[in-house]
């Protein structure tokens, strides 16, 4: 066995395994944790599939943000989750029966299909092995795929404001600083001339 | 560029995390968080098919394809789970038979 195979299997035994633990474990917080196991051997299979880049952006965006805002809600959220587990065996028989033949499926068309050799390199942007993987994405990531490129910003931006606007609230009876008001303010509304009479007090 | 990994070994890792994917979201139907998890399984199973495609057919496009699903689930996860806290602050529970406010 060559060392990338066995670094193959090694990822992919962990991923499997730790995504069986995601959907099985306990806890949530287990589970957000085995999702970020399951995200970095992940980025090993890809960096063993030569796509260093998205390797790295693998870890980046979703262990450093994606992972920490499972578990920040996680976390947050006061939920009793072994009250939400149950009825869970209940879902058990017809969910092993969809997921097996979905399995059994997905796995005869990958067996029966079959790669002619000469279809590599075909393609629409066959990979310069003298350019690295990064270098060869910016080169076309820029200019092919501008609009593309451009869109899933706007996706990103649109998701950025929705999550703001869900989740900004005003606290009734909080006292704020409301500039408007301050700017309006003249003499009339703040200034009050009262005549005191000696002795009397207010 | 042959690699040494064969495209079956790639595809077989992918469907089977696709199935753990749709097999936890079946398993755990009532906990709306291990739901949003199994569907970012689902997406890196899809991604990895993706690159295991770009690497035998030595094309890019797949790379590049990967890392707009990417984007998307980025902001699929950031939306959902927006969602969820301000269900959790208006409901005081994130049990999935309690959605029904929608239903009229």
């Amino acid at each position: 066995m060559t060392l990338p195979l066995f670094f193959f299997y090694l990822f992919s035994a962990v991923v499997i395994a730790s995504a069986l633990m995601v959907i099985a474990s306990r806890n949530a917080v287990h589970s957000v944790l085995f999702l970020i196991l399951a995200f970095v051997n992940a980025a090993g299979i890809f960096m063993l599939a030569g796509a260093e880049f998205l390797a790295l952006i693998l870890i980046v965006v979703y262990v450093g943000a994606v992972a920490v805002l499972f578990l920040f809600v996680v976390m947050m959220l006061d939920v009793d989750f072994g009250q939400l587990r149950r009825g869970m065996l209940q879902f058990m028989p017809v969910g092993a029966l969809v997921g097996i033949v979905l399995l059994l499926e997905l796995l005869m068309v990958a067996g029966a299909s079959y790669l002619v050799p000469e279809a590599a390199g075909t393609g629409a942007l066959p990979i310069d092995q003298t350019v690295d993987n990064t270098r060869a994405l910016g080169l076309v990531l820029y200019t092919r795929y501008i609009y593309l490129f451009q869109a899933s910003g706007l996706i990103l931006l649109v998701a950025m404001i929705g999550a703001i606007v869900l989740t900004l609230r005003h606290k009734p009876g909080v006292k704020r600083q409301d500039i408007g008001k301050q700017v309006a303010r003249d003499k009339q509304s703040g200034l009050e001339i009262v005549k005191v009479q000696s002795g009397k007090g207010l | 560029m042959t690699s040494v990994i064969g495209l079956g070994h790639f595809l077989t890792v992918a469907a089977i995390l696709f199935t753990i994917g749709v097999f936890g979201i079946f398993l755990n139907r009532k906990n709306i968080i291990i739901i949003l998890m199994s569907v970012e399984l689902i997406l890196l199973a899809v991604n990895i098919n993706l690159v295991a495609f770009s690497l035998h057919l030595n094309d890019l496009v797949g790379q590049v394809f990967a890392l707009l699903i990417l984007t998307v689930a980025a902001a699929e996860a950031a939306i959902g789970l927006a969602i969820l806290v301000i269900f959790f602050r208006n409901r005081g529970s994130i049990a999935v038979d309690d959605v029904n406010t929608m239903r009229g």
